[in-house]
């Protein structure tokens, strides 16, 4: 299979050459000519004007898998600081490329040196850096258009992100620009024995089905990774690595970020952050009782959370919500006071390692997903707990 | 100002069983919705419309059972809706979706594209930004709220995992919003009546000039290998006794777990 261009019916507008993610085209006496960057990638045959771009098929039809090495790995970072969904991805990474006897390369874009530095000890080979000041704010399109560029050039055969705001927003754009597979929020990743390929398995249809995804004829294969589900890299301060400075001029965006407003709450809504959520439904009877939550919450170093029928009832705003249309969390410890238990919440916290579920109601369905099941009341429970926790603190005696 | 809503059909997941020979999904039986984020798309092309004036048309890819949701969309007031429906489309992933998605929307035109942050069948988020890329046009994810919207020009704010951002973006722009963004209206009357009426246009492949290499299975870089069914958790313990005993045995185990 390859790509011909017919040179009568092209007419030079060099549209085929700025949709080529290989740079696999080129001007010849003012007529565009494929060269052996191809991919068969098919992008110039999408944009041609003219249709004078086919492909053409030489009958030896052979699925050959575009080459590829390396594994990748993307560290976000916010303000500057990497975040910890980072050392995550280096912790699976280096499993995935110690396993393919290959490097592993960490992004970083914007941020410090420093920073940078530090991927090498939690597990990178190699860090790609760049430091242009586009990266302070996140914009999606610097973000694809550098990554897009550099996978391009190196060839990596894995690329990894955070299922985080940033990693689902510009990944997407990465795959499509590279005509390549994007796997989302994947909870497993492994490698097929037998084919080398990347297994990526991830929750389907709300958590009640887990599909494994394969990428097989296109390279890198991508996916993004759901935070607080890998372990972390071992962090060794010996540990060397190379960091290689990355220059990139004409990064463009189009969309500008005014202001970043950081939520003001005395206690952490980064649910997906923290270890411990203790969260509320509709069993509470009343807002106040997200107080009480708040309360234990902080005194664990938890976050507060909540079902969809405490939020919307008024009692606590959506950035709470657990469950299908909120956030998908999976701390060590998810405590549901007062909460049924509907599918619709399940999905979004059955994974946790432990659930400690309190329920009036003995049939509730949270019961089915819990570790420690409560039949009872949480305005006797939860104040007790925090009455027995304040003491032990007192005393000094855990 | 031309809008365009695109929204996916989904079953609802609530309902939605396995068959333990195959490993497939039972869709049978299970009711088909408006992904529930794509209610808030709808409703934000509207509130822009009563605003900033024009047309909203609503785009969905999926089998001609489809035309029910699009229907839907135009009781809550949207102008116009087209179906992309061929069984060329069948077995599109992520990447074949946005392709298909974009190319419907270079023949419609639009200022204004927007999309639910995710269906709650995949959940992947992905068809909104990768949609944006195939047309060369930025793209502002999970959209909390519009904070003004002019001719040329969109001001919005972003959650993000620390707080959100406040985004500017030219148009034209694709947006994919939460369901914080708003409450989605109920259907009028006048809205039945109008998407009982509705004549919903139909596309295949050649309406929107698609490549056949790039829809469909054949343009799916990624497949599934297989589906099966997490594993139920075990272990479970009720306590049992009175608020003291119960609240000394969930402080012996937040201490095993060094939660405290």
């Amino acid at each position: 299979m390859r790509i011909e261009i017919n040179r009568d019916k092209c007419s030079g507008c060099e549209e085929c050459i700025s949709s080529c993610p290989f740079e696999a085209i080129v001007m010849h006496e003012g007529k565009a000519l494929i060269n052996e960057l191809c991919q068969i990638c098919k992008m110039c045959i999408t944009v041609c004007p003219e249709g004078a771009i086919t492909e053409i098929d030489e009958g030896e039809e052979q699925k050959t898998v575009q080459e590829g090495k390396g594994v990748w790995v993307f560290a976000e970072q916010r303000e500057g600081k990497v975040a910890s969904i980072a050392f995550e991805l280096l912790g699976a990474g280096r499993r995935l490329a110690d396993e393919l006897k290959v490097e592993l390369s960490a992004l970083l874009f914007g941020s410090s040196r420093l920073e940078a530095e530090n991927l090498v000890k939690w597990g990178a080979d190699k860090v790609y850096f760049c430091d242009n000041p586009i990266f302070e704010k996140f914009n999606d399109e610097p973000h694809a258009q550098l990554l897009s560029d550099l996978i391009t050039r190196y060839r990596p055969e894995i690329v990894i992100a955070g299922a985080t705001p940033i990693g689902r927003s510009f990944l997407p754009r990465v795959a499509a620009r590279l005509r390549t597979g994007l796997t989302a929020d994947c909870t497993s990743l492994a490698i097929d024995s037998e084919t080398g390929n990347l297994l990526q398995i991830r929750p389907a249809f709300g958590g009640n089905i887990m599909a494994t995804i394969l990428c097989p004829d296109c390279r890198p294969q991508m996916a993004t990774v759901r935070p607080r589900v890998m372990k972390k890299g071992e962090y060794r301060e010996d540990r060397k690595g190379e960091i290689i400075t990355v220059n990139a001029d004409n990064l463009i965006s189009r969309t500008r970020v005014i202001e970043s407003v950081k939520d003001v709450c005395e206690i952490a809504v980064n649910l997906h952050e923290v270890d411990i959520i203790v969260s509320g439904g509709r069993g509470l009877g009343e807002p106040k009782g997200f107080k009480l939550l708040e309360e234990l919450a902080g005194l664990l170093g938890g976050a507060v959370g909540a079902s969809r029928a405490a939020v919307d009832s008024g009692w606590i705003q959506y950035r709470h919500q657990v469950g299908q249309t909120g956030k998908t969390v999976c701390p060590k410890l998810y405590i549901a006071c007062g909460i049924s238990g509907a599918v619709q919440h399940l999905v979004g916290m059955q994974s946790s390692d432990t659930i400690i579920a309190i329920n009036k109601n003995p049939d509730a369905p949270i019961f089915n997903v819990a570790s420690f099941g409560v039949v009872g009341d949480v305005y006797e429970i939860i104040p007790l707990l925090i009455k027995r926790l304040k003491e032990s603190r007192e005393t000094g005696n855990p | 100002m031309k809008i365009v809503v695109c929204v996916k059909q989904v079953p609802d997941t609530a309902e939605v069983r396995i068959n333990p020979e195959t490993g497939t999904l039972i869709r049978e039986g299970v009711p088909s919705i408006i992904n529930p984020f794509d209610m808030h798309a709808i409703e934000a092309g509207l509130q822009i419309r009563e605003k900033a004036g024009g047309t909203v048309t609503v785009l969905t890819m999926g089998p001609p059972q489809a035309d029910a949701a699009l229907r839907e969309a135009i009781s809550m007031g949207a102008d116009a809706a087209v179906l992309l429906s061929d069984r060329a489309f069948a077995g599109s992933d992520t990447w074949a979706t946005s392709y298909t998605l974009s190319k419907a929307i270079e023949k419609l035109g639009a200022d204004i594209i927007i999309c639910g942050k995710q269906a709650i069948d995949g959940d992947t988020a992905q068809v909104g930004p990768e949609t944006a890329e195939f047309l060369k046009i930025p793209h502002i994810s999970f959209i909390r709220k519009i904070e003004e919207v002019t001719q040329d020009s969109i001001r919005v704010q972003r959650l993000m995992d620390d707080g959100y951002d406040i985004v500017e973006s030219g148009l034209p722009v694709l947006l994919t919003v939460v369901k914080e963004l708003n409450e989605p209206r109920l259907p009028s009357l006048k809205g039945k009546m109008a998407a009982k009426k509705a004549d919903i246009k139909k596309w295949g492949p050649a309406d929107i000039m698609a490549e056949e290499n790039n829809i469909g299975l054949k343009g799916s870089p990624t497949q599934v290998k297989n589906i099966f069914t997490p594993e139920p958790r075990t272990g479970k313990r009720m306590l049992e006794g009175t608020p003291e005993e119960i609240v000394d045995v969930l402080l012996r185990e937040l201490r095993q777990m060094k939660c405290v």
